[in-house]
């Protein structure tokens, strides 16, 4: 229980610093300095203290949203086995809740964004909606190839289950599922190739577009729960590339902390030797992660 | 050894969904050229042992599918000047689908053929490559994606061929690798002739059949 929570404060403590350090590599890769890595705090920090204006064509709803963006964030990130041995909150079939806190959190944003009545922000909640329509078809391929590889339904068996034997009959098809997870990533959390978060052009954003009227706390909630999904989506790619369970669990935190530092450092790579997809090719994309994941699936059927 | 043969004929696999998703054409040569040097490891990894049978048919493989070959298409889409693939016959979220169907279906029918036991990747992979090269050579409309795709169908009867290894005669294995390249070979001046007739390579253009 306390190793749960410690590494919970841990990961949400964690969660901007990512965004930093994919920012950074970026930077490097390609010839320049960059921001310090702990920018993200710095940004969230200088929101905090901010006012916070609200548009006069908004309803409650705008006001109501940031705060049950971050908490739906915070509460999906509980139910995953961060210590590599048991989530906080876990049930049967939490997998499925876990699918739905985000696409709940999701809802909620383009609610916000067509509640200011900006045409901009219909625009970027249209195209956070479709992309996101593709994303979640692909995590559910995704989770039923785990729950049939350790035959678990929550989140903490699927993830701590595949040890020892298992783990070797089910290689291939992790594999194929690790490469699909990690594009659909990518989508989710609004990077490069399916969304540019370096853009200043609405016409060319989907995520940042959605947030444009938020400002001050609210904005720095909305950007918190953007960097708290990256970081649970890396945290169950990182769970799926090392088995954690037979670790102490201090153990088992460092190495979630430098696996999800990796794969912030695998985003940046990516982001600086790719370009943008058009707005069409996207949900090619998202299905080609899709039928990677429903190749592990075969795989493991066969 | 086993292991990494079944990871190798994974990655066919997955070179065979690139060229059935991407558009452009020096992709497509890319991905069908990785699948020949993979293609070109596999007998040695298959058979688990290094015997002169395997390593010349390996070689042969990759010095005729990884590096003559493509070479040639892509002198072939230089001559011609054309990148992509711009209007193929089923959309590329189609053919996608289609790839995921016969990947299903070839997993589901492999299982009910006879096959030697030390081989349980190596039938479906073939199958869908087949396939999938079958798909790619009906669906595409320029003659270079044809041959691609033709490449990708003979690819799938030599892993087929690689369930019989010890039964099949070297010079026969030899021939049809010479066979494959004459075709290629063919295939290219008709694309350089389509081309220079009609300044495109789609094979939409020859509709009529006429002697001169």
């Amino acid at each position: 229980m306390f190793s749960s929570l410690a590494s919970l404060l841990t990961f949400l403590a964690i969660a901007p610093l990512l965004q930093g350090v994919a920012t950074r590599t970026k930077s490097a890769l390609t010839g320049r300095r960059g921001p310090p890595v702990l920018q993200p705090y710095a940004d969230l920090w200088k929101l905090a203290r901010r006012g916070t204006v609200v548009s006069a064509t908004t309803t409650w709803i705008f006001r109501l949203v940031p705060p049950a963006v971050a908490a739906c964030a915070v509460i999906a990130a509980t139910l995953l086995p961060l210590d590599g041995h048991a989530a906080l909150l876990r049930f049967s079939g939490d997998a499925i809740a876990f699918v739905y806190l985000l696409a709940l959190g999701r809802f909620l944003l383009a609610l916000a964004a067509l509640d200011t009545g900006s045409s901009f922000e219909g625009m970027g909640a249209s195209r956070e909606v479709t992309v996101a329509a593709f994303v979640e078809m692909g995590f559910f391929v995704v989770l039923g190839v785990l729950s049939l590889a350790t035959g678990e339904l929550s989140l903490t068996g699927m993830l701590t289950g595949t040890t020892g034997d298992r783990l070797w009959s089910a290689a291939p098809s992790l594999v194929m599922v690790v490469l699909g997870l990690f594009a659909l990533l990518l989508a989710e959390s609004a990077r490069v190739p399916v969304d540019d978060p370096a853009t200043h052009l609405e016409l060319t954003m989907i995520h940042e577009v959605m947030v444009l009227d938020q400002s001050g706390p609210d904005l720095a909630l909305v950007l918190f729960a953007s960097a708290a999904k990256f970081a649970a989506y890396a945290a169950i790619l990182v769970s799926l590339l090392v088995p954690r369970s037979s670790m102490p669990w201090p153990l088992a935190l460092g190495v979630l902390v430098a696996g999800l530092t990796g794969v912030a450092v695998a985003v940046g790579v990516v982001e600086s030797t790719m370009a943008r997809l058009r707005l069409p090719k996207v949900p090619l994309y998202l299905a080609g992660a899709t039928a990677l994941a429903g190749f592990g699936l075969v795989l493991l059927l066969r | 050894m086993r292991a990494l043969a079944e990871l190798f004929l994974l990655l066919v696999v997955l070179t065979d969904f690139a060229v059935l998703g991407t558009s452009r054409l020096s992709a497509c040569i890319r991905a069908i050229a990785l699948q020949g040097l993979l293609l070109g490891s596999l007998p040695l990894l298959v058979e688990g042992a290094w015997s002169v049978h395997a390593a010349v048919l390996g070689l042969g493989t990759i010095a005729v599918k990884a590096v003559l070959l493509p070479a040639f298409l892509r002198w072939a889409i230089r001559e011609a000047s054309v990148r992509r693939e711009v209007e193929p016959l089923v959309g590329y979220m189609a053919s996608l689908l289609l790839g995921a169907l016969a990947l299903g279906a070839s997993f589901a029918v492999a299982h009910r053929l006879p096959q030697s036991a030390d081989a349980s990747l190596l039938v479906p992979v073939a199958l869908v490559t087949l396939m999938i090269g079958l798909l790619v050579l009906i669906t595409r409309s320029k003659a270079v994606s044809q041959v691609v795709g033709y490449l990708m169908l003979e690819n799938g009867i030599y892993l087929f061929g690689l369930t019989q290894t010890r039964r099949v005669p070297f010079l026969l294995e030899a021939g049809v690798l010479l066979d494959v390249f004459v075709a290629v070979f063919v295939m290219g001046i008709v694309v350089f002739h389509i081309n220079r007739e009609f300044d495109s390579i789609s094979a939409a253009n020859l509709a009529e059949l006429r002697e001169y």
